[in-house]
């Protein structure tokens, strides 16, 4: 390779020495001076009227300095947290949507909901207080689960939104789906549940909000995966804070996976208290605080089914979803299980007609938005179970039906019948190598030996593609986006050559301090220990969208691959100027500037020092400097996929599923540093396997009280459960991002619950089953097989 | 209450509270803030140090409970394998690709040391079963347990072994 430090080269991550060291600047690590503590008092019940808060023992105890609540936020002009993307519904209304306080405006609605927040000199005394504020409750009866939520009977959340029904969404054609199911030979149907997942980045959501009255700024620091929406949501619609008055900060993050892309109530709290109070104030959230206030993930209830004619060609595929929008609309609530779910349920399949509707439901829980997948995940859940029950129903191979329907790698670019247009990839070749890796040919004899030690093993594949590289403005927008979705990045080449990248993605974890180095590296020639990657500061960064949706690198890639462009063609101009040659027969290559056919050069050096002391410099024509800005929109989603194989064994006296084997394909375009992509994958893969095995967040029916509240009772994935993975790509460039990214960040989880489940119900087909949901804990499996063994079982 | 520790090779004495956590005396009094705290329920291994040289989990430990104990924290890591930059298992996580937010790093570096001194030479089913106490959200552990094989290796050499 020319380049050591450019595109496609296995180097270690620049960013590393701070985090092995201790050094890492994380939110809950900062101190301010005179800095104050926050802590929320929160509802213990998941749906009750707030008839009063009585703060007077509280704002007795010395060192209290406020508790302020909902009326305070109303008598301040505090607006509601916007919601940043709108739906409309099959009758062509707007989605309800409901106003949602940053403090409870004189109900609760779920447990957790925030309605007072403590300030005091320290935490115990914030604590403390919190505990004798007293709030007067009129508990109500809640609707928890989606089921309940939408019964005729059921208690309503917003006394204006009938049937807790926030909008009833479809997409596709209806009538073409209804002639396909007519005519077709076979149907097969499925039910699941898509279960709640709660993200907990092991870092918890903290944020610290000072106000400096000399300058009139206000600055807070929070965990967030993009402090420039932060900055736009929060100044503008909720604290009318000017947008050059307000500095927002994301310094390291420690974990996101969406968890961290809303814009959350208590950064608008914080903001407007220490203006209020005129002193710092930091709020660290604790992780049981995290789980009833960090948005949750997934949750829809769904029938399906798919009709096929008798060579198992899928002819239509047709949908309803009940999804889960928790007590309010977060950030993205809306958006997750409409938008970025129906489009993908074509898959990798040439599914001629799909017909999706999606209800989506206000039920007494925490709001739920996107967590690592978001929608995609669930579309192909839906899609890769389907497809083995359709292969059981006909007594086909479970390769054969895929095989059969996968869109072939000639016939891409490729219109789905979903609105979106798949540019580039090879299903059928991610498939046949995932199957040679994972030794599909060899699974009999394994089974066997399994069998003898008294154990069920199973094999599954899941083949998926996802949209993502969040997003192109205009089509976005048609989708209700009320924003665009373009990444920005500037390129600051110093007077040594030295250069200092801006842009507007955020890295907590990704590594971009590397990857997008390496992007510059390629660019330049110049080594990445000389690129210095700034992002996550409001007050340094000229603006950006964030990460989130796998778009780093798609979108923020493509915008510093523009910049990076435009330094070349300035230098080219310098150089020119300095060569005596015509702008075309300059070239870069390698960092340097040459003539071609001459050897007359300027090094990328000397180049960036006249720039800054143009001595030789055509200063009639070009301006000093040597500093680029790019703005990138992109034309269209990108489309990674790949087909993920698992293998698993069941005890049968038990229940319990050991992951023994895991193998990944993924097409996610040209891979910039492979050691990170895969690191990438290992971390979806486990996300979307502790789905499958054994995350959940369960609530009680009754009383919506979370029980799942802790590490104790929602069970993470820890190094036991996992095999070691075989992580390969089999990449088909994107065909219009500037470097053929697709984006890497997400595919892990989406391929692997399917496969996993896919894997288990294999194990378990011998008892006659054709379905579990998630996920496979012990005590379900366990109870499943029971069930299945009984004599009335085998009719 | 007075409590006096060795805090990476320095004496501290502080007159704290004796409700104090270790983990709390750690990050807000003395400003160690490569310590951290993922949970609640002493369930993350985020807060892991070492206490005369043992892994404990500092956020359930109280301070005052260690008095006249030796205390070391990521921050003072490497200087406990002959002062070089960095700790073998720190250049592990580093070479292997073991860490992604850093948030669990810490932690993990912490509890694999602690796992070589116990197991030097541990088989990937040992590490794994070893970091049973350590949550990471991000790597999938693949490279994690990479990592401390490796530093594991590189300390062995160290000694001679
Ligand atoms: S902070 Fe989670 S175990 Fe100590
Ligand atoms: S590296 Fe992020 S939690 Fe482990």
């Amino acid at each position: 390779m020319a380049n050591p430090t450019g595109i496609g080269a296995a180097i270690l991550r620049k960013e590393d020495r701070r985090f092995i060291t201790g050094r890492g600047n994380y939110v809950a690590d900062l101190k301010r001076p005179g800095m104050t503590m926050g802590v929320f008092v929160r509802s213990p019940h998941a749906h009750a009227m707030v008839r009063g808060v009585d703060a007077t023992a509280a704002l007795a105890m010395p060192g209290v300095l406020a508790v302020l609540t909902g009326a305070d936020l109303a008598a301040d002009g505090v607006g509601g947290l916007p919601v940043g993307w709108g739906i409309t519904g099959k009758d062509g209304l707007p989605m309800k949507e409901p106003p949602h306080p940053a403090l409870a405006d004189g109900k609760v609605r779920y447990v957790g909901d925030a309605v007072a927040f403590v300030v005091a000199e320290t935490l115990e005394l914030a604590r403390q207080a919190a505990e004798s504020v007293v709030v007067d409750y009129d508990v109500l009866p809640a609707a928890v689960g989606v089921l309940d939520a939408v019964r005729p009977d059921a208690p309503l959340l917003f006394d204006d939104v009938p049937g807790n029904l926030c909008c009833d969404w479809d997409m596709g054609d209806r009538a073409a789906v209804d002639a396909a199911f007519a005519g077709a030979a076979h149907v097969a149907r499925i039910s699941l549940t898509n279960n709640r997942l709660i993200g907990n980045p092991m870092e918890p959501r903290a944020a610290v909000a000072e106000y400096e009255s000399s300058t009139d700024r206000t600055t807070l620091w929070t965990t967030s995966q993009f402090p420039h929406v932060v900055r736009l949501l929060m100044g503008n619609f909720v604290l009318k804070i000017p947008q050059h008055k307000l500095r927002v900060v994301a310094p390291d993050v420690g974990g996101g996976f969406g968890v961290k892309q809303f814009h959350y109530a208590e950064e608008a709290v914080l903001t407007w208290a220490a203006r209020r109070i005129g002193r710092p104030i930091k709020w660290v959230c604790d992780r049981s605080e995290g789980f009833i206030s960090d948005a949750h993930g997934r949750d829809h209830v769904t029938e399906a089914e798919m009709a096929l004619d008798e060579t198992g060609k899928f002819l239509a595929l047709r949908v309803s979803t009940l999804a889960n929008m928790g007590g309010y609309l977060s950030t993205f609530g809306p958006n997750i299980p409409t938008n970025l779910y129906a489009p993908l349920l074509a898959g990798v399949y040439t599914t001629p007609a799909i017909y999706c509707e999606v209800k989506c439901v206000f039920t007494n829980t925490v709001p739920v938005d996107a967590y690592r997948g978001a929608g995609r995940p669930e579309a192909t859940f839906l899609v890769e179970r389907l497809v083995d029950i359709c292969a059981a129903e006909l007594g086909m191979d479970r390769i054969a039906i895929r095989r059969r329907n996968m869109i072939p790698k000639e016939a891409y670019p490729y219109q789905t019948p979903m609105v979106v247009e798949y540019d580039s990839g090879d299903p059928v070749g991610c498939m046949d190598r995932a199957l040679e890796v994972a030794d599909w040919a060899g699974f009999a004899a394994r089974k066997q030996e399994s069998a003898r030690r008294g154990r069920y093993r199973g094999i599954g594949i899941s083949t998926y593609v996802e949209a993502c590289g969040l997003a192109p403005s205009r089509l976005a927008i048609r989708m209700g986006a009320r924003g665009g979705l373009y990444e920005s990045a500037t390129v600051r080449v110093h007077p040594t050559g030295d250069v200092t990248v801006l842009i507007g993605t955020h890295s907590h974890g990704q590594g971009h301090e590397t990857t997008f180095a390496q992007i510059v590296s390629e660019k330049l020639g110049v080594p990445v220990e000389r690129i210095d990657i700034v992002f996550g500061d409001t007050d340094k960064v000229q603006f950006g969208m964030g990460t989130y949706g796998s778009r780093s690198l798609v979108v923020g890639g493509s915008a510093l691959s523009k910049a990076a462009d435009k330094i070349i063609l300035k230098g080219r101009k310098i150089a020119a100027h300095q060569l005596e040659a015509g702008l075309d027969d300059v070239v870069f290559e390698n960092g340097v500037f040459s003539v071609v056919g001459t050897d007359r050069r300027r090094s990328f050096d000397e180049i960036s020092l006249s720039a800054y002391v143009p001595a030789d410099f055509p200063l009639e024509a070009l301006e000093p400097g040597l500093e680029e800005q790019a703005y990138y929109d992109p034309v269209n989603f990108s489309y990674p996929g790949g087909a993920h194989i698992a293998e698993v064994e069941v005890d049968r006296e038990t229940g319990s599923v050991e992951l023994v084997a895991y193998t990944a394909v993924d097409d996610v375009g040209t891979v910039i540093n492979p050691i990170i992509v895969a690191g990438q994958l290992h971390g979806g893969i486990t996300q979307g396997v502790g789905q499958a095995l054994c995350e959940s967040a369960v609530y009680d029916e009754g009383s919506g009280q979370l029980l799942s509240g802790s590490f104790m009772d929602y069970c993470m994935p820890r190094a036991d459960m996992m095999p070691r993975m075989e992580i390969q790509t089999h990449s088909t460039p994107c065909a219009h991002t500037d470097l053929g990214t697709k984006g890497c960040g997400e595919v892990g989880t989406i391929g692997s619950p399917a496969a996993v489940t896919n894997a288990i119900v294999d194990a378990l087909s011998e008892l006659g089953i054709a379905h579990i949901d998630m996920p496979a804990s012990p005590n379900r499996i366990w109870r499943i097989m029971q069930n299945a063994r009984l004599p009335h079982a085998a009719e | 209450m007075d409590v006096a520790l060795e805090v990476n090779g320095a004496a501290v004495r502080h007159d704290i509270r004796e409700n104090t956590l270790l983990v709390d005396l750690l990050r807000e009094t003395l400003g160690l803030t490569g310590t951290h705290v993922g949970c609640d329920t002493s369930q993350c291994g985020a807060c892991v140090v070492h206490v005369d040289g043992r892994a404990i989990k500092s956020c359930t430990v109280l301070a005052v409970a260690l008095d006249g104990s030796s205390v070391t924290t990521i921050e003072g890591l490497a200087a406990t394998a002959g002062g070089d930059a960095l700790h073998p298992m720190q250049t592990a996580f580093h070479e292997k690709h073991g860490l992604q937010c850093g948030f669990c790093t810490p932690g993990m570096i912490m509890s694999a040391v602690d796992l070589v001194r116990q197991n030097p030479a541990p088989t990937e089913r040992e590490v794994r079963a070893g970091l049973e106490g350590n949550l990471c959200r991000c790597t999938g552990y693949q490279n994690i347990v990479a990592a401390v094989i490796e530093g594991a290796r590189v300390m062995r050499e160290r000694q001679g072994v």
